[in-house]
């Protein structure tokens, strides 16, 4: 009983690991701009589709070794993909945001990215799957009856060091401080001398730079890629990081772990087809209840 | 007299003509498919311009409330109505189908609109980004369960529709699909908008503008909220209704994000807050959708594209925030706007 607990308590963590690395990238921007970048999900998914054909690039053509090629792996895939993340802001967000549209054009606009980048994906590869290669050799390791493998750790630890490290850059450096200093007053900032603009796509190099570090971590534990395996996990870790409160890098961080944490009882204990019927019941019962999610601050509204 | 009744002639004209080109065959039945489709997308455009251009909120789950219409209004026509392997033999005679048909449609509509309570609740407390995400949910939930459905199909889909319209067809043989689209679609333009120019609409205008003084101003935001969430899902109850017996087939999948997606893209180009806008886009959509289709999956590309580039350039949509009437004026002359 104890051992099953357990093992579905590591799986859960493992699970939220995703979501949480999704959702940081979702409240960084959120908390910056005010913007939700729908396209984010799909950014994960090219993430992983990158990493994809990054790995085939040195494991079969260059036949590196394993660990060679996940080690050029991890930063050239979070380069590529922060491009792609800063190709979007300057494209898309940045023109409408220069003319103060209304947020809700800009939301739609990233929500149309989205739809570009998965069908653009779906166009140029084929609806085939893709099977992403092994990068390392998976060892189980066996205490008291828990199955645990190196690479599940792998993703823990690694979304424990990116929560760490981000929250680190938000609340101790200069740039950090200016990111709280634009969600604070987006029009007295420039007046101060910061560089609104750099400042802007530094968040969307480090949120999207995750998207893809996720998507490289995901693609490697569940090897099958295909161009809709954004959509689902990005709007579930859309809807982790409000339950945690959005802007609030804790509250992203948590609300993945929440997410994963009762996706994975749920399946547990129930039929896997409960999954998500249960697990947005209760996100919507915890939103009804604290309306500003787990972290989040009540803002009151003035006339 | 002229100004008087020109919409009611007008429309008249149009549904008789419709109907007599339906019932002699001289247009064909893709022509017709594509016509009907277009008066679901009109439903599902102005009703959810109520929520989002209206009333400010940003909705995204609305195929989640077309799903239960389509499934209520579905199950009970296939249940009264019909021979089924699940429900057995028809509870009424097939042929009163033919005078029932409105009633199941209202029925998925009055379902469609108790689920809208699922959003319309939490709305009292939250707003903005936190209710988009309520509605993604709900979306999400609504699915869920008729996914787990097994009695009704599950995940693999429930029909049988068809044999409820060709009941009807017995009966009195008419193009009767096209007549109810065409009678529904301009019912839910007429009723909203008579719901936003009458006094409590004015209400739904000042919780768009700024909730906290609405409230000031003795405006009951709750009630609002409530009633317009349920007119809202309830109008898209009624779209999906008529969706499900145009095709004759509902499956969950159908009515996922990428559906809810498209309304709110109807409603962008469309204008927030324009009625007409909101037909006129949900009419162009339509066609886009079908002349585009030869394209085969660069359709979603080009149509997303189109949009960002309209997002750039006129931002406030087609119509924005604008009646027919107040783009052109000389169409006063002919019709009382407001």
């Amino acid at each position: 009983m104890l051992a099953s607990l357990l093992q579905n308590v590591i799986n859960a963590l493992q699970w939220g690991s995703f979501y949480s690395l999704i959702a940081l990238g979702y409240t960084l921007v959120y908390g910056v701009l005010t913007l939700i970048n729908f396209a984010h999900g799909d950014v994960f998914m090219v993430g992983a589709y990158i990493a994809f054909f990054v790995a085939t690039f040195f494991l079969t053509t260059l036949g590196f070794p394993g660990w060679a090629a996940l080690a050029l792996c991890i930063p050239l895939t979070m380069i590529v993909t922060s491009l792609v993340g800063v190709t979007l802001e300057r494209i898309a967000y940045r023109p409408l945001r220069r003319k103060g549209a209304h947020r809700l054009y800009v939301v739609i606009t990233a929500l149309m990215c989205g739809l570009i980048l998965e069908h653009a994906n779906l166009a140029i590869l084929g609806a085939s799957r893709k099977a992403f290669p092994p990068l390392i050799e998976e060892t189980v390791y066996n205490v008291g009856g828990v199955a645990f493998t190196n690479l599940k750790i792998g993703v823990i630890v690694t979304a424990v060091l990116v929560f760490v490290f981000l929250e680190w850059v938000v609340t101790k450096t200069r740039v950090g401080m200016a990111m709280r200093a634009i969600s604070y007053d987006k029009f007295a900032i420039p007046l101060m001398g910061i560089p609104l603009d750099n400042i802007i796509v530094i968040t969307f190099v480090l949120g999207s730079g995750f998207a893809g570090l996720a998507g490289l971590l995901f693609a490697m534990s569940y090897p099958v890629l295909e161009p809709y395996m954004g959509a689902l996990i990005g709007w579930k870790a859309f809807i982790a990081a409000v339950v945690g409160g959005i802007g609030d890098i804790r509250g992203a961080f948590l609300g993945g772990f929440l997410l994963g944490a009762v996706e994975i009882m749920v399946v547990a204990f129930f039929p896997s087809t409960f999954r998500d019927l249960i697990s947005f019941t209760v996100l919507l019962v915890i939103l009804s209840f604290k309306p500003t999610g787990l972290f989040g601050i009540a803002k009151t509204t003035k006339i | 007299m002229l100004r008087r009744y020109s919409i009611h002639t007008i429309l008249i004209l149009a549904g008789g003509l419709l109907t007599y080109l339906a019932y002699e065959e001289m247009i064909s039945l893709y022509i017709l498919s594509v016509l009907m489709f277009m008066g679901v997308n009109v439903i599902m455009s102005t009703s959810l311009n109520l929520v989002n251009g209206y009333m400010g909120e940003f909705s995204c789950g609305h195929a989640g409330f077309m799903c239960v219409g389509a499934y209520v209004s579905s199950i009970l026509g296939v249940w009264l109505f019909s021979k089924d392997k699940v429900f057995g033999a028809p509870v009424f005679d097939p042929e009163l189908a033919l005078y029932a048909f409105p009633v199941l449609i209202l029925a998925g509509g009055v379902a469609a609109a108790l689920a809208g309570l699922l959003v319309a609740i939490p709305s009292y407390k939250t707003r903005g980004d936190y209710l988009a995400i309520i509605t993604i949910a709900a979306n999400y939930i609504i699915i869920s369960a008729i996914e787990n459905l097994g009695v009704i199909g599950g995940s693999r889909g429930f029909m049988g529709m068809k044999s409820v319209i060709n009941a009807m067809e017995d009966a009195i043989y008419l193009p009767w699909m096209v007549i109810w689209v065409f009678v529904f679609t301009v019912l839910t333009v007429w009723v909203l908008r008579r719901y936003v120019s009458s006094t409590f609409g004015k209400g739904v205008s000042a919780i768009c503008q700024d909730e906290v003084a609405a409230e000031i101003m003795s405006v009951n935001t709750n009630k609002i909220k409530t009633i317009s969430f349920m007119v809202s899902s309830g109008l898209a109850g009624v779209a999906g209704g008529l969706f499900a017996y145009v095709i004759g087939y509902v499956n969950p999948g159908s009515f996922n994000i990428l559906k809810s997606t498209e309304a709110l893209v109807m409603v962008y180009l469309g204008g927030m807050g324009s009625l007409s806008g909101s037909v006129l886009s949900a009419v162009l959509f339509t066609i886009l959708l079908e002349a585009l289709r030869g394209l085969g999956i660069i359709k979603w590309i080009v149509i997303p594209l189109l949009l960002v580039i309209l997002m750039q350039f006129r931002p406030e949509g087609i119509m924005g925030n604008k009646e027919l009437g107040d783009l052109f004026p000389w169409l006063k002359r002919f019709y009382r706007f407001k």
